[in-house]
């Protein structure tokens, strides 16, 4: 009788790339169904288009550097990538905006740089601000949410959204408007508490601006669940949020005309929450060490807010991760843990002496 | 070094040793107005007249100038010549050169020419290094091309457009417009839309190559393996 004989390890652990992959998708949900209550269709259809084109264009690379197809397309990361470009497009945006961003993100963020695991930059963060730059009106075109709609206007239903997606006429009139942090950044002269009364979308949200609030606790629901089933450590995102908001108190100056906005709406509206949890997670593209990721995630909150007050756009998650990806080997450097039986924590970049 | 053929040069200017795409010099002119064919052509043609005098010159004077003072004198000649190429652009086509600005002075600083006087016209006889000149200047003008057009009809959907800056009134109309009136690609004619297409471009050229290498590795006759044995008796059943 022959035994089959098997290599070591022979205990493996439950968190395959792909299952870690699978749950990311899961823990969007919470934000994804609140995106669709308060904005319509159109994130689940930039959603799915984003998840169809993802898979395709990263098949047909795959077969062009004739890598095993299954082995790749089965670890869900371009599905991954695809859902959080997705989400963070403006819904109802053409259809045509959601294929080139992601045709963007998989083929040349990820797989020109040599696939999973290779890719220095955030493949959905670069998709993202290539659209960002490429397609201005298309993606800082907004929808109203649900609750501020006029009376007798409702979001386009699901067929009707399908036809605008496909046809690539921008949404009617009605159902477009400003994000609050648009709204911070379009109105000169006037103090926070006048803007807070004038503009609905402050003076009937509880406390960020509405719908907005909801899309985030959505996205920090599904970072909890990341978090609690142990898929990064809390370092990143409290670092991120904690000097956001901490900029944000710094910079408060009790809502005078110049003021950026209260530290409330600074966490739980724009790309906040998203951000912390989903985006600066990213293992391969961000630091290693738990000491590399507070400082990395500190760095990323930092530009945030410097962007979001006194830059030209009303958000900046995209543009501060892929600045802070750009650091991340050097943080990486300065932030090697101590080895065990060792005094001092060394540099990477220090010769060993023997 | 001191005698080399014809096609040697022809080949390494056009191809093997392009000065874009191989030994990737003179690439801050180069990404940064290849926005559209006419800028290209405009950028290309006066590199490659610099590049031209400046490798005539140069071999000329190889005899009489010391080493140590060499590089000093090299940057000298080439500075002349791209004062000429200025002010021949300014009284000829003003508008392009409004357009190109600071990066037609800035060939002075194209290490393509200065590395070409270098390392080719200083050893070489006059005619050689007129003709390295050429092929040299042309290969940078066939990638500045490529980058131009490419960018323009992605990032703006036009391709020729406003050659009249070159041309003079006859090429009005000839800007092709394939993709209609309203389309645009931003990030094509902006400068990370540069680095890109620079990048494909270099990845083309190195499948090409790749491409020969193994039709020429195909038609060469299998190295014979091992002894071939002869059997003198019997039959092999």
């Amino acid at each position: 009788m022959a035994f089959k004989q098997v290599t070591s390890p022979h205990a493996h652990g439950a968190k395959s790339t792909a299952n870690v992959m699978k749950l990311v998708v899961l823990a969007t949900i919470p934000g994804l169904v609140a995106l669709t209550w308060h904005f319509g269709w159109g994130s689940l259809i930039n959603v799915v288009l984003a998840c169809l084109t993802a898979v395709i264009s990263e098949a047909l690379v795959l077969k062009i550097r004739k890598r095993p197809l299954a082995f790749y397309l089965g670890d869900y990361s371009a599905v991954v990538t695809a859902v959080l470009l997705g989400l963070a497009l403006p819904p109802l945006c053409p259809w045509w905006v959601v294929v080139i961003g992601t045709v963007f993100s998989v083929v040349i963020a990820k797989q020109l740089f040599g696939g999973l695991g290779y890719n220095p930059f955030n493949p959905a963060m670069v998709g993202y601000v290539v659209l960002l730059i490429s397609f201005p009106v298309q993606m800082t075109t907004w929808i109203t949410p649900l609750a501020l709609l006029p009376e007798g206007i409702s979001h386009p239903d699901f067929i009707e959204s399908l036809r605008l997606v496909f046809s690539s006429l921008a949404p009617v009139d009605g159902v477009t408007g400003a994000t609050p942090l648009d709204s911070f950044k379009h109105t000169s002269g006037v103090t926070v508490d006048q803007i807070y009364q004038k503009d609905s979308l402050f003076s009937q949200a509880m406390f960020a601006g509405v719908g907005w609030e909801w899309v985030n606790l959505g996205f920090l629901a599904g970072g909890i669940i990341m978090l609690s089933n142990r898929l990064f450590t809390w370092h990143g995102p409290v670092a991120m949020l904690a000097t956001l908001a901490l900029m944000s108190l710094i910079f408060w100056d009790s809502g005078s005309s110049q003021s950026p906005g209260s530290m409330m709406m600074h966490l739980f509206s724009g790309a906040s929450m998203m951000g912390a949890f989903f985006i600066l997670t990213d293992p391969v593209s961000s630091t290693v060490s738990n000491r590399g990721r507070l400082v990395y995630g500190a760095l990323i909150g930092f530009l945030v807010y410097i962007i979001r007050a006194w830059g030209n756009y009303p958000d900046a998650i995209a543009f501060a991760v892929l600045l802070a990806n750009f650091c991340a080997p050097f943080i990486d450097n300065y932030t090697l843990p101590r080895t065990y039986g060792h005094t001092d924590r060394r540099k990477a970049t220090e010769r060993s002496e023997d | 070094m001191s005698n080399v053929s014809i096609s040697e040069v022809t080949k390494n200017g056009l191809w093997t040793n392009n000065p874009a795409l191989v030994q990737l010099l003179g690439l801050c002119p180069l990404l940064a107005v290849t926005g559209t064919v006419v800028n290209a052509l405009g950028l290309g043609l006066a590199t490659m007249m610099v590049l031209i005098g400046s490798n005539v010159i140069v071999s000329l004077i190889r005899r009489h100038v010391g080493d140590a003072v060499r590089l000093p004198v090299f940057v000298i000649i080439i500075a002349t010549f791209v004062t000429c190429a200025e002010l021949l652009m300014k009284a000829y086509t003003y508008e392009l050169y409004q357009i190109l600005g600071i990066f037609i002075p800035l060939i002075v600083t194209n290490c393509a020419i200065l590395g070409r006087a270098e390392a080719f016209a200083s050893k070489q006889p006059v005619g050689m290094a007129a003709l390295d000149g050429i092929m040299m200047g042309l290969g940078f003008l066939f990638v500045l091309l490529m980058l131009g057009g490419l960018r323009e009809l992605l990032g703006q959907g036009t391709l020729f457009a406003d050659m009249h800056l070159l041309f003079g009134p006859m090429a009005n109309s000839w800007t092709i417009a394939p993709f209609g009136e309203n389309y645009s690609f931003l990030i094509a004619v902006l400068p990370p839309g540069a680095f890109l297409v620079m990048g494909f471009l270099m990845a083309i050229k190195n499948a090409i190559d790749w491409q020969i290498k193994l039709r020429a590795d195909a038609v060469k006759p299998d190295p014979v393996k091992g002894a071939k044995r002869i059997r003198t008796t019997g039959n092999i059943s």
